[in-house]
Order: structure tokens, then sequence, then C-alpha cells
């Protein structure tokens, strides 16, 4: 058991890391982008606008300090 | 293009999870003798040929699309986290990571911990297989889903097998840590072309469709890296700015 929460842990720091608002951030604009693509609308813009935001955001809680 | 690019994420980014394996197996080697590190560091490579073995083929059988959703997160994820140490750290608000400081104190605490009087020695043993075995599962993480969501394991190993190549044998030549390797460059580097194939792939994956197809990732890969620099310029003026005052006050202070 202690292994298996020492290689879950692994994984989460490996892949969300000192953030999780960009993981969560991330799912919701991609949710929001299926949304409007199964809308037949145009929905490219949503995943490189996302990365603009949800990094600009991330590094201003990390230099707040 | 896009397999050019391939290799090449594959290439930089084993090659920054490289250095710092090889860190510390120097480290473990040079004070505490080579024998039980390099026993450690081929059990390592074992036990990571036989999870890359057991997972690889199973990612073949999930659906591209949905493949690509999922790898396409993951990526974008991680890579929006290796841009944003990246950026912290060119901006001067976290300290670069350095090599020697890591190879100093991994080397003193291998030097403090007592030997066992048998020929083998489980300490150095250990740290070195720990070392290899978490730095290259970020490898094989990285080779596994570039390879399959782009459709070429191999190509992504290739770029791997090159890195490995490299950084062994410069280790081998030196005997010492890469400290002149510029750590931060190439972890700037590696997280805009995961970002950027992470935002490509996510997008496909929930169903965007891309203007130019193909051709939309050679333009996004422009958008993170200037963004980005854009970024480091924005919080390294706040930084000096921030020091500046903070050197102010402590002058007026000691003044008074």
């Amino acid at each position: 058991m202690k292994y298996a929460i020492a290689f879950a842990r692994f994984w989460y720091d490996f892949i969300v890391g000192d953030d999780w608002q960009i993981a969560a951030g991330v799912v919701a604009a991609l949710a929001i982008a299926a949304l409007l693509a199964r809308g037949g609308l145009p929905a490219w813009w949503i995943p490189p606008s996302a990365v603009v935001v949800l990094l600009s955001l991330s590094l201003r809680r990390a230099t707040r300090d | 293009m896009s397999d050019a690019f391939l290799v090449l994420a594959a290439f930089l980014a084993s090659a920054v999870e490289m250095v710092e394996a090889l860190t510390i197996v120097l480290a473990v080697g040079l004070t505490r003798g080579w024998r039980s590190a390099l026993i450690g560091v081929a059990a390592a490579l074992v036990a990571l040929a036989a999870v890359v073995a057991a997972f690889g083929p199973a990612l073949t059988l999930v659906p591209i699309d949905a493949l690509r959703l999922v790898v396409g997160v993951l990526l974008l994820v991680f890579g929006m986290q290796w841009l944003r140490k990246a950026i912290l750290r060119a901006s001067g608000y976290k300290a670069a990571h350095d090599e020697d400081a890591i190879f100093r104190r991994e080397a003193e605490e291998a030097a403090l911990t007592l030997r066992s009087h048998g020929a083998f020695d489980p300490y150095s043993f250990t740290l070195a297989f720990k070392g290899v075995f978490l730095e290259g599962l970020e490898v094989a993480f990285i080779v596994v889903t570039f390879g399959s969501a782009q459709g070429s394991i191999p190509l992504a190993a290739a770029g791997a097998g090159a890195a490995l190549v490299i950084v062994a044998g410069v280790g081998a030549l030196i005997h010492a840590p890469l400290a002149r390797v510029p750590e931060n460059t190439l972890k700037f580097a590696v997280g805009a072309l995961l970002t950027t194939f992470g935002t490509f792939w996510a997008g496909e994956g929930a169903g965007v469709e891309w203007p130019g197809g193909d051709l939309a990732l050679v333009l996004i890969l422009p958008f993170v890296v200037l963004m980005a620099l854009a970024q480091v310029r924005v919080l390294t003026g706040m930084h000096r700015r921030a020091t500046t005052a903070v050197d102010a006050r402590a002058l007026v202070g000691a003044e008074r």
C-alpha cells in the first residue's frame, strides 16, 4: 500500500506539479472546446488561449509574494 | 516536419532527465565505488524496459482520437509546468538548477553513510537505482506518449537513444557533473515543445479542426515561445523592481 501511494504521488508530482489549477483549467478549457466543436462552431482558438490565460494566472500566483 | 519535432522533443526532454540521473550516479560512483552503483544502474534499466514493454503496446490498442486527447491533456499540463518553472527561473523568481551543488550534496551524503563490509554496497545500489529508475520513468513517459500519439514510438525512442549515447558518453569521458549544460534553456525549449504538442493533440482529441491541419503545429510553437519570452520579460522587470525596493528598505532601516 505504501509503495502504491508513493507511486501515485510520484506521477501526481511529475504531471500535475506545483499548481493543480493548471490541470483543472486545461480540462475545463478542452470541455468547452469539445462542446463548441460538437455544435459546429470554430473552437481552435480555445486551447492556445487557455495556455496564455492559465500560464499567466499561475505565474501571477507564484510571484505574488 | 512533425516527425522532426517529435525526435527533437524526445531528444531534449530525455537529455535533461538523463543529466539529472548522471549527476546522482557520478556522485555515488566517485565517492563509494563503481561496482554497486553500476549494478544499480543496470537493474534500473531492466526494470524500466519491463515497464515500457508492459504499458507501451497496450497504448496502441486505444483508438487514436481518445489516445490523442488523453496524451494531449497530459502533455499540455506537464509542458506548462516545465514552462512555468523555466520562466520563474529565467526571471529570477526561482533558483536555477545547479548540477554542481546537487553533485556536492549527493557526494557528501554518500561519503557520510557507513559502508557495509561486503563487496556489495546496498546504499550505492539503492541510490543509483532510484535515480536512474525515476528519471528514466519520466523519459519512458515522454517516449511512449509522444510516440504513440504521433504513431511512431521508434522515432521518439531514437531521439531518447541519441540523448542517452551523448549524455552517457560525455559523462564517461569527463567523470564530472555536466554543470555546463544550459539546463534552464533546455527545460524552456522542452516545455514549449510539450505545450505545443499537447495543445495540438488535446485540441484534435476534443474535436477541434485546426486551420491548415498539421500545419497548425508549426504555428503554435512560435506562438508559445513568444508568449513565454514575453512572460520572462515582464517577470524579470517585476523581480528587479521588487529586489530594488527591498534593498532600499534595508538601506533605510540600516541608516536608522
